[in-house]
């Protein structure tokens, strides 16, 4: 018992543990802490506020009788929606500022990262102004080529463009930084070797831009996936994400285990696609360390 | 060789400018079938941007590039029926060796039975093992790498296959051995090679032509013989190691004088017109000790250093003037064996005595 003591705190002592303890420590209190006690809440019967009762599943049955698979739904067709739009409009900006652009590049990266100083609702609010009947953009057609556009706000394509507008810098930068990470000579060899231009797109391009992709990929399909102040503020009530349910299970609901196992649910989901796509998609192999 | 009659490659005024600087300036050159011609140049010398122009990664500014009596010029390079071996290699690390290999043929619409069946064989031409297919291109080795690199150029069967230094990060040894197994796959396969290095030694080992680059200009063409034997200016006999180089003027028919000294040397042909230039003397030509005593030209002087270099022995000698620093190699079975402080006399043949104008 005693070997074992001072073995532990020796162990204690090295200079790599205790550098770890204080973020451990806060990662202990502010992360695993939460996220332990939303799994708990979720076995706790409905509308109570202790963690110490008799566990029930009560909460998971109810999910599916109150169809709150429908939410679950919208919520992951906004996000792959999101991320596959995401990925058609960055990709060509992110070769141009990995590849083209040069010196242009450092402007475009502050242009595009300065937005993200401000609150995104307050820049959501700026786009319902635009996108509002009669608003700027409705007014101003009216006013110069006479037709009226009053029926964008509150609609599912406008809460996707609250998404891309939101989420873009999530995939641009990963996808420069994934893009510039190709030499130019694998481009040029290829093409030495007999390869079109689309060809060398598919054969070497692609594949080994796949780091970076997957990377924007999962960060804006995630951050999509739990969003909900798009489908409130551009979608107004047409449709209800799942980040949405759970805040009113918290607070107007006051059903904390109802919103906790939704949470668990929502948790389960996207990390069960994360790690699916990460086994499929091999990145040791694409980067070539293995 | 009859430059014209064997014209494979043949370049017209080639010039390539990048705003006010000209890389390559109007060179002409032809290239043989089946040659294995190097061009040799200090790094900046054009011998890069020749070689992108003639694999058409760049577009020339000016001239005309025809292979097999075919314009180039405007031919993009997935269209040309020529390919390269890239310094860094430019090996695909997302793919396995054989897919690496298999990549020309791949495009080219081969069927996947047959490109396997051809990848195979080359691993064996290039002495790798044929189980090497599916591994991956980072696991292999320097010289391996090296020879996938060579292989993928191969299964494209090009006319012309270029080489842009690729040995140049390599170590001595391996590098060595790797000239002659180029060598060697230059004679099986025989096609075309066009090399650039900037290590002459290198291009000395491979090539049946040399072409020395200077500028974006090519100043000496000739077999490897040639060019060592009788370099055509200052530039070129530097550019081939360690040399004497002594500053001269004419002085009589067939004479120098070392201008610094005031010693008078015979050399074997003054060109007309010849007033000052350089004398080269190879270290090799140069005799010391007894066997200098007979010589045309001789020079006495101290050695104040000697180094061992396995099969020969190079020593520094200071003349008695003073004026003129002298390198000297002798062969380990030679008579002389002199140490630090002795005091010796040198001596060479009139014949190596190179003598070049500025």
């Amino acid at each position: 018992m005693q070997g074992q003591a001072n073995r532990f705190l020796s162990w204690l002592r090295q200079p790599g543990v205790l550098n770890a303890v204080p973020a451990s420590l806060f990662l202990l209190i502010g992360f695993a802490g939460p996220l332990l006690m939303v799994f708990g809440y979720s076995f706790m019967p409905p509308k109570t506020f202790s963690l110490f009762q008799e566990p029930t599943l009560a909460n998971y049955s109810s999910v599916v009788s109150d169809s709150y698979y429908i939410s679950f739904f919208w919520s992951l067709t906004l996000a792959a929606a999101t991320v596959v739009i995401l990925f058609f409009i960055c990709y060509p900006i992110a070769y141009g500022m990995a590849k083209v652009f040069g010196k242009w590049a450092n402007l475009i990266t502050v242009l595009i990262a300065v937005p993200l100083l401000i609150s995104e609702n307050i820049r959501l609010f700026g786009w319902v102004l635009v996108l509002l009947k009669n608003g700027i953009l409705d007014g101003s057609l009216q006013a110069v080529f006479g037709f009226s556009a009053s029926g964008m706000l509150y609609t599912v394509p406008a809460i996707v463009f609250g998404l891309v507008y939101v989420y873009l810098p999530f995939m641009l930068f990963p996808l420069v930084i994934g893009i510039s990470m190709i030499p130019d000579t694998l481009k040029e060899a290829a093409s030495d070797l007999g390869a079109s231009r689309w060809e060398v797109f598919r054969e070497v391009e692609l594949p080994l831009a796949m780091p970076g992709i997957m990377i924007g990929g999962i960060l804006t399909f995630i951050l999509s996936l739990g969003s909900l102040a798009e489908s409130k503020i551009l979608g107004g009530q047409t449709v209800v994400m799942i980040a949405d349910d759970i805040e009113s299970a918290f607070t107007f609901a006051q059903n904390w285990p109802k919103g906790s196992v939704l949470s668990v649910l929502l948790i389960a989901l996207s990390g069960t696609i994360v790690i699916l796509l990460f086994r499929r998609i091999d990145l040791d192999r694409i980067i070539g360390r293995r | 060789m009859d430059e014209t009659q064997g014209a494979f490659l043949e370049l017209r005024k080639v010039t390539k400018k990048f705003g006010n600087f000209t890389a390559v300036d109007e060179v002409d050159l032809v290239i043989a079938e089946g040659e294995f011609f190097t061009l040799v140049g200090p790094s900046g010398s054009g011998k890069t941007t020749m070689i992108r122009l003639l694999v058409g990664m760049d577009q020339p500014t000016g001239g005309d590039i025809n292979l097999k009596g075919v314009r180039l010029n405007d031919v993009p390079a997935n269209k040309r029926p020529t390919c390269m071996v890239f310094q860094d290699l430019a090996l695909f690390p997302h793919k396995s060796v054989g897919e690496n290999i298999e990549f020309p043929l791949k495009i080219s619409g081969v069927a996947p039975d047959k490109r396997r069946q051809r990848a195979e064989q080359l691993l064996k031409q290039l002495r790798l093992p044929v189980d090497y297919y599916s591994k991956g291109v980072n696991q292999c080795s320097g010289g391996e790498r090296q020879r996938i690199a060579l292989a993928r150029a191969l299964a494209f069967d090009p006319d012309i296959l270029f080489f842009d230094e690729p040995l140049s990060a390599l170590d001595f040894r391996l590098r060595k051995t790797l000239e002659k197994e180029l060598k060697d796959i230059h004679r099986e396969t025989g096609k075309t090679f066009v090399y650039i290095t900037h290590s002459l030694e290198e291009a000395m080992v491979m090539s049946d032509r040399i072409g020395i680059m200077r500028d974006g200009k090519i100043v000496q063409i000739g077999t490897p013989a040639a060019i060592y034997n009788d370099p055509i200016n200052r530039f070129v006999a530097q550019f081939m190691g360690e040399v004497n180089t002594l500053e001269v003027e004419s002085a009589g028919k067939n004479t120098v004088q070392d201008i610094a000294s005031g010693a008078r040397f015979k050399v074997r042909a003054m060109p007309d017109g010849f007033t000052k230039g350089a004398l080269i003397i190879r270290p090799e030509s140069v005799k010391i000790g007894q066997s200098a005593a007979k010589l045309p030209n001789r020079v006495k002087g101290t050695v104040y250093n000697d180094y061992a270099l396995g099969s020969r022995v190079q020593y520094q000698v200071r003349s008695e003037t003073g004026d003129m620093q002298w390198l000297v190699e002798r062969l380990q079975d030679e008579p002389f064996d002199g140490k630090a402080g002795d005091k010796v006399t040198l001596g060479w043949q009139t014949e190596d005595s190179i003598l070049v104008g500025d």
